[in-house]
């Protein structure tokens, strides 16, 4: 029954070549739409113009779009891209489920919570640049993230993702009554903008939002990048990952802390914009395989890329109306998925 | 040598699954697990590859006590095939096998031909070298458990942990799969360790038996001492013969009945 092994295919390398090829093929895909989304817009602007170093700055009105006007909008569709996509990956593989979304967990909800709390009564806490609304967001977020982890996490004991999905699903559903019950309360205004806040807006106004979330986004980061092999193993099963040499309590909690941090960054800084983390994972593992080696950072760039191109057209599909950038994530990602998903059956 | 010490396991206060249980493991040994459902095989297996850790006694490799090795360090020493693998995702039968590099790679180490060569003897061995390119979730029962048995052996380990690797093949594959474990342990000197229900699949290969019931290990020795007509009765409550079979050129058990 068993074929002679002389006459059969060998399992190749190349790790090396596809990561590279991944990193500069998506590298070089991200970087073109983030330099050419801000020369679309109401105004026509020229590229050339833009960087001419020869005309100061103040004269420079192309620059000045390009830079200050409609880069830092850009500058956060990347982030928020980048962030919400890997956090998807890394949530998908720590629960073996891939239907699993950053927001499975409950940051998402903890996160509308404590926007919500402030559009409505008005907090006017802050913290450095950052205005009232990113910081309960924030904290909502933090606080979500930090009950689900208790509840799910035993001192020396892996972490029941049974518990961590019943805990997470739960939470959301506590939080979604406590947003209902302080939106009965608010006011009409107050329900507009809240209901805004939930769309999700890349339109930060300036650079500081983004250079404020950065610390969180790049320690969450710096976690993910010990994780893609203990990832592939997690996916197969906490025993056979133990077995293979995997210290699956610690890699569980990695895993949880860093993309709950991450989604924690991204949410509070535009809101909770979906189906990024859920689609940009599936498509990118359409494209490049499982592995979470090549899947991590195919999605970190393809998730930027993707969520800066969606809101290139969210802002000029209908202008000067601009469509909530979430509906448009939904709206291009679903039937593109599809066709992959398709294509590759 | 591995060695459980008078080992005892437990979940929270729902009393012991496994009763001071010492086994001895010699190196180059194919030790047979035998005992009906929910005697301790698993727990045990998964006491002597550190998953679990025993509430009393301890577990050794050598001098060392498992409990003070790092999950890396065990896992190149010992190797587990499991029951059923369900990956989340649809890997590759070559990214399954090279898994069982991980315990030999650095947290940024990407697999070098060292990994290739170790990665294509486990498929050789184990038969499954055409495979490498499909997906493993496409495959039958015995091509995944010989994929799962190639990612083990990948690991390079001296000792191989198996936990009924043939409870859901047909007559075909369980031969087949048999016959890969016996090769291992001749060609190789793996030192085995293998839970089973079956008991001529035990009588075939194991030169050892361990035999447990009720998280108490009954008796281990000689498989010729261990495997008698009365054992299987103490075991399953089950009549049997057990007798030589010239043409098999081993222990043979033909159940008869529930015993009264």
């Amino acid at each position: 029954m068993m074929p002679a092994a002389a006459t059969t295919p060998r399992p190749q390398g190349g790790i090396q070549v596809r990561l590279t090829a991944i990193l500069l093929g998506y590298g070089a895909l991200a970087a073109a739409v983030c330099v050419l989304a801000p020369l679309v817009g109401s105004t026509h602007i020229s590229l050339a113009r833009a960087f001419d170093r020869s005309i100061p700055f103040a004269d420079n009105v192309d620059a000045q779009i390009f830079f200050v006007a409609r880069m830092p909008r850009v500058l956060s569709g990347a982030v928020v891209g980048a962030t919400l996509a890997t956090a998807g990956v890394v949530m998908q593989a720590l629960l073996r489920n891939p239907l699993a979304t950053p927001f499975t967990l409950g940051v998402s909800a903890g996160a509308a919570l404590g926007a919500i709390l402030v559009i409505t009564f008005g907090a006017t806490v802050t913290i450095g640049v950052l205005s009232p609304v990113p910081v309960a967001s924030l904290a909502g977020a933090l606080l979500a993230a930090a009950i689900v982890y208790a509840l799910a996490t035993r001192p020396g004991r892996t972490m029941s993702t049974a518990v961590l999905l019943l805990a997470g699903v739960t939470l959301n559903s506590f939080f979604s009554a406590l947003i209902l019950f302080v939106q009965y309360m608010a006011d009409f205004t107050q329900t507009y903008r809240t209901v805004r806040w939930l769309m999700g807006d890349l339109d930060v106004g300036s650079f500081e939002p983004i250079v404020a979330s950065l610390p969180l986004v790049l320690l969450a980061f710096a976690m993910f990048a010990v994780l893609p092999r203990s990832l592939n193993l997690l996916s197969v099963g906490a025993d056979t990952a133990s077995t293979r040499g995997v210290d699956v309590a610690r890699t569980q909690r990695l895993a949880f802390l860093s993309s709950s941090l991450a989604t924690s960054a991204a949410v509070s800084l535009a809101g909770p914009i979906g189906f990024v983390g859920i689609v940009v994972p599936h498509l990118v593992r359409l494209m490049v395989g499982v592995d979470h080696r090549l899947v991590l950072p195919a999605s970190a760039l393809f998730g930027a890329a993707f969520l800066v191109g969606c809101d290139l057209v969210a802002r000029t599909v209908l202008a000067p109306v601009e469509v909530p950038v979430g509906v448009v994530t939904a709206l291009l990602g679903g039937p593109f998925f599809l066709w992959l998903l398709v294509r590759k059956s | 040598m591995l060695r459980a010490d008078a080992v005892s396991f437990g979940y929270g206060d729902s009393g012991f699954l496994l009763s001071d249980a010492s086994v001895d493991i010699t190196p180059g040994s194919l030790t047979g697990l035998l005992g009906p459902n929910g005697c301790g095989k698993t727990t045990l297996l998964k006491l002597l590859c550190g998953v679990l850790r025993p509430r009393t006694g301890r577990v050794t490799l050598g001098e060392r006590p498992l409990a003070a090795m790092t999950r890396r360090e065990l896992a190149r020493h010992i190797a587990v095939v499991p029951q059923e693998t369900h990956p989340a995702f649809e890997y590759s039968v070559t990214e399954m096998v090279m898994m069982g590099r991980h315990p030999h790679l650095g947290v940024f180490q990407l697999e070098g031909p060292a990994d290739f060569e170790a990665a294509h003897e486990a498929l050789d061995a184990t038969g499954t070298a055409h495979l490498a390119a499909r997906n493993y979730m496409t495959l039958s029962g015995g091509e995944k458990q010989r994929v799962i048995i190639a990612s083990a052996l990948a690991q390079a380990t001296e000792i191989l942990l198996l936990d009924e690797p043939t409870a859901s093949l047909d007559l075909g594959y369980q031969l087949e799969v048999a016959g890969l474990l016996a090769r291992l342990n001749r060609d190789r000197k793996v030192t085995m360790v293998l839970a089973t229900h079956d008991l001529n699949l035990a009588a075939s290969l194991c030169d050892r038996l361990v035999v447990m019931r009720e998280g108490l290990v009954l008796a281990q020795g000689p498989t010729s001492d261990v495997l008698t007509g009365a054992m299987v009765r103490r075991l399953y409550d089950v009549d049997a013969d057990v007798q030589f079979h010239q043409r098999a050129g081993h222990l043979t058990v033909v159940p008869v009945g529930r015993s009264t």
